[in-house]
């Protein structure tokens, strides 16, 4: 007993080892919350574009009353040729 | 978004819980004489070593039933059951290397044990390597499985060599290795701290496990749509 040999003082790596441990599980558990919210999203805009997209509606035709798009008066491109104007 | 089972809810609650309890009885643990403190990592140390251990023959056993089933389910099973495993087998590794040094004054050394145990984890890095390079679901669900059978084979080897090869490595239960450096007996204490351990890791693993499985179950999902999109 009188040579026994005191206990090293090793606390240095056992707080290094634990750390090390809670690290690692730490750092896997926000993987996986990561991995997990970006997925998420990625769903949410996938399902958004799987929508079906809106039937867009034909304009309606104006009515008598209403004034259509403007047109200048001189402008004639858009008129359908007839005999008179092949004549001319 | 979906959300979380109750029952998995519960069990984030209890891991977490026993997490604690566990650190707690291991660092009110008795200190052991000729170590000292750095003797409390083994607690940690053998808890996440079962459950990996286990996960990887876990992993195997998944295999034969989707190589039978042909059920991609099956898969994500098995890639979950490696990746936690994955995990805790790299804090075993850490942990007992840390424990090497003040016991055996060296980080590292290529001991039966230690040799096997590094192979084991290169073997599942490679695991995912493998997956990472293979598009197609059901080829890389086949490629895997068989990997994951033939790879599972490397837990029972890691686990028995501290009992088949001549190693310094301790056999803490049922040890009679006269070559082994740094074993001990344990005290009352030390063995409840112990196997609170073993069962906080496994309720972890567990967990975290099925976790894994969701975030399987989700990717799954993603891919079809992602597929059905660009249709």
């Amino acid at each position: 007993m009188f040579f026994q040999e005191p206990t090293p003082d090793t606390s240095g790596y056992m707080i290094a080892g634990y750390v090390i441990a809670f690290l690692v599980m730490g750092l896997y558990v926000a993987s996986i919350y990561l991995r997990s919210r970006n997925l998420h999203q990625d769903m949410a805009v996938l399902e958004e574009m799987e929508k079906p997209a809106p039937v867009v509606q034909p304009q309606a035709k104006s009515q008598p009353g209403k004034k259509g798009p403007a047109r200048s008066k001189n402008n004639t491109s858009v008129r359908p040729v007839t005999k008179k104007s092949r004549k001319k | 978004m979906q959300t979380k089972p109750l029952a998995l809810r519960i069990l984030d609650i209890l891991a977490i819980v026993l997490l604690g309890i566990s650190a707690y009885l291991a660092l009110n643990a008795p200190t052991e004489r000729v170590m000292g403190e750095v003797q409390k990592v083994f607690y940690f140390h053998i808890g996440t070593a079962w459950t990996a251990l286990l996960g990887f023959i876990l992993a195997g056993v998944f295999s034969v039933i989707y190589l039978i089933t042909k059920d991609l389910k099956w898969d994500r099973f098995q890639v979950a059951a490696i990746e936690v495993s994955l995990v805790f087998f790299l804090i075993t590794i850490v942990l007992g290397s840390i424990w090497a040094r003040p016991a055996w004054n060296t980080w590292w050394t290529w001991d039966p044990r230690l040799t096997t145990a590094a192979v084991t984890e290169l073997i599942y890095v490679a695991y995912f390597m493998l997956r990472q390079g293979i598009d197609d679901p059901d080829r890389r669900a086949r490629f895997g499985a068989v990997y994951a059978l033939v790879g599972g084979l490397s837990a029972p080897i890691t686990f028995f060599a501290i009992r088949l090869f001549r190693t310094i490595h301790p056999v803490v239960i049922g040890g009679t290795n006269p070559e082994a450096d740094g074993g001990f007996s344990m005290t009352p204490d030390m063995r409840s701290a112990f196997f609170f351990a073993l069962f906080a890791f496994s309720i972890i693993f567990i967990d975290l496990f099925w976790n894994r499985i969701r975030l399987g179950d989700l990717q799954e999902k993603v891919e079809q749509l992602k597929l059905k999109v660009s249709m």
